[in-house]
């Protein structure tokens, strides 16, 4: 797929997760194209790894991350180089995986069509509502809605604030965007942040320390937060 | 610091005078000055803070003695072998190259709080318009009779990290078989309240792999401590009949010791013992007796910029501060010098004072994966630095959340120690 084209599909994904209340596409239709995976990968309760990892918890992880199953060593070194499967990244490996991972053992030529792409990563979604050992799902995870009041997401943060504010969640979350135990919460989309510290305030997330930390942020401060943490160099 | 009453009233009036009118103390010295002595977790992020949010408008200097800080939070984990020494050493290069911090290592012996200069051990006078102090803990003399600071390499406290967390894991590795360790534990309040139950719990750990026979004595004059629960639950499961704490009921209060023979009287019952960690009670670092900022043991603050309550150009952080309900720890002191930063750059350079709040969180580690943690959010009241919210790992929670809790703690040391160091 030409490259333009594939900008303009993500984009057009991207603004469709900003609206929230759109999934990232048709899960059911997901499911069925998923047909086509299945001979190498496993997904759902009790997946295991075949020719392929199984495809539990693949959102927010980083490549070549799941132990125990043998990458490739180009599958390796671009976990290592930073690679991690959000939503977009996801996109573009599986419209063309050699473009993402250049000798990736994964046999499979690509799927041109954006919408069964989209169709097939909603799919994917529903087994990554909860990443491994971190409560907290990335924010390209955008299986849940936790439906903010859309005044609440229209707010205008204030970064100089933001900036103060900040310095509690950088005692514990490292403000180069590393996650090592602890999440990274920088460069998140506005929205997801706000949605995600929401969901803490109302104790739909189920974290005590973010609970905690949420619990006595107003409004506007975490608008503050998001406006700071999206826009860090 | 030798400062009668009628000076101190002339340099309060003087620095009201200079609160008024930050600008004027740009105009007279150039840029505003501010000393800061400690290099720890408060004094480290107070000057990063500073230096880094006035861009360059404040002169920060930070008074340090090491060259390499050990971090006194994780220095259990190194006892007990889950982390190495050289991962909770850090230096202060950083803070001087990339943010400017005029880094002195040395001793900080005098403050003259009239003529607003500190003296260093090495002659040295530095001038400041604001002071802020960050020393820690000394150990209160005779504390624990028989014990003094000179019998530390027999019975090592390992309150301050580095070479007596050495002496006291090489200690433990050296016990004879079916041996006993005795903790005498110290009274409230004091630097880290789990502390010394996670280190039970982590020479507990080393015990049961190198010498499943030996005894572990804690000597507590406290009825009651922090995380209790949470800790007997894991001792109960991890190390059962290894650990007896004597309390408060049964002597825990009238405990001596002897370093020549080894020996502790506890209530008039002498226990002979193969290693002896004394931890007394404590007060805050010498230099701020000496600036008189105490009262009793510790430095009475005010919550919002965490000034001392006799000099508002003098601020105390972290456990040398009396400032209401939060612990001392690692994380308050941090969470105490981001506060303090604002408020001083506020009135030295006119920037926006925002609402202090304050933070903490306390992680243990009970046994390999089975972390726990406790704490709390705060806000400033004209008292104290009081409780708003908080939380405690319950009792019985699943290996998962445990094993989740301590990665979580390691994700914690990497976020503090950069928000430290930079």
């Amino acid at each position: 797929m030409p490259q333009r084209f594939l900008t303009l599909v993500l984009a057009v994904i991207f603004a469709a997760g900003t609206a929230r209340s759109e999934a990232i596409g048709d899960a059911e239709a997901g499911a069925g194209i998923f047909e086509m995976c299945s001979g190498c990968h496993e997904i759902g309760k009790g997946a295991q790894d075949a020719i392929g990892p199984h495809l539990n918890g693949l959102f927010g992880r980083p490549a070549a991350a799941h132990d125990g199953f043998a990458y490739s060593a180009s599958m390796k070194r671009a976990g290592v180089d930073g690679l991690v499967w959000d939503l977009s990244r996801l996109d573009a490996y599986i419209a063309n995986p050699r473009a993402l991972v250049s000798k990736t053992r994964m046999s499979f030529d690509g799927l041109d069509d954006a919408q069964e792409r989209a169709d097939l990563l909603a799919y994917l979604r529903r087994f990554s509502d909860n990443p491994q050992n971190i409560p907290e799902a990335a924010p390209t995870a955008r299986g849940t809605d936790h439906s903010v009041a859309p005044e609440i997401l229209a707010l205008q943060g204030d970064p100089e604030y933001g900036e103060y504010l900040s310095s509690e969640c950088v005692s514990c979350h490292q403000i180069d965007g590393s996650a090592n135990g602890i999440p990274s919460i920088t460069h998140w989309p506005e929205d997801d942040f706000v949605v995600a510290m929401h969901a803490y305030k109302a104790k739909l997330r189920s974290h005590p320390v973010m609970q905690m930390m949420a619990g006595r942020l107003s409004n506007e401060e975490i608008a503050a937060l998001a406006a700071y943490f999206g826009a860090l160099d | 610091m030798k400062l009668n009453r009628r000076k101190f009233i002339g340099a309060g009036a003087a620095a009201a005078a200079t609160l008024s009118a930050p600008a004027v103390l740009a105009d007279g010295h150039g840029k505003p000055r501010v000393v800061v002595i400690g290099g720890g977790a408060g004094g480290a992020t107070v000057a990063r803070y500073l230096a880094k949010d006035s861009k360059g408008a404040i002169d920060v200097t930070l008074v340090e003695p090491s060259r390499s800080y050990f971090t006194c939070f994780f220095s259990n984990l190194y006892i007990a072998g889950f982390t190495d020494l050289e991962d909770i050493s850090h230096t202060y290069g950083t803070l001087a190259a990339k943010y400017g911090i005029n880094v002195v290592h040395d001793w900080a012996i005098d403050v003259d709080r009239a003529g607003k200069t500190v003296t260093l051990a090495g002659g040295a006078q530095l001038s400041y318009d604001k002071l802020i102090l960050s020393p820690g803990i000394d150990f209160v003399e005779d504390a624990v009779p028989g014990w003094s600071v000179a019998a530390q390499n027999v019975m090592p406290h390992a309150y301050k990290a580095g070479s007596q967390s050495e002496l006291l894991k090489a200690q433990i590795a050296a016990m004879p078989e079916g041996g006993t360790f005795a903790m005498v534990a110290p009274p409230n309040p004091y630097r880290c309240p789990p502390g010394p139950y996670e280190r039970v719990s982590m020479v507990a750990h080393v015990l049961k792999q190198i010498n499943p026979s030996a005894k572990i004595l804690v000597i507590d004059p406290k009825e009651k401590f922090s995380k209790q629960g949470l800790f007997e639950e894991g001792w109960q499961s991890h190390y059962t009949g290894m650990i007896e704490r004597i309390g408060p009921d049964f002597g825990g209060t009238n405990v001596s010791v002897n370093p020549d023979d080894m020996t502790i009287d506890i209530d008039g019952m002498v226990e002979k013992v193969d290693v002896c960690n004394v931890i007394p009670a404590q007060k805050a670092g010498r230099i701020a007796d000496i600036a008189g900022v105490t009262d009793g043991n510790w430095v009475p603050v005010n919550a919002a910029d965490l000034s001392t309550k006799v000099d508002p150009d003098v601020h105390v952080l972290g456990d040398a501060a009396a400032q209401g309900d939060m612990p001392k720890s690692g994380f308050a002191a941090n969470s105490q010098a981001k506060v303090c930063a604002m408020a001083v750059r506020g009135a030295l350079t006119g920037s926006k004072v925002f609402p202090a709040k304050f933070t903490n969180t306390c992680w243990s580690l009970i046994d390999t994966d089975d972390g726990v943690k406790v704490g709390a959010t705060y806000e400033a009241t004209a008292e104290k630095i009081a409780k708003v919210d908080g939380f405690i790992s319950q009792n019985g929670e699943d290996a998962a959340t445990r094993k989740a809790t301590y990665e979580e703690s390691i994700g914690w040391y990497a976020g503090i120690t950069a928000d430290m160091f930079g």
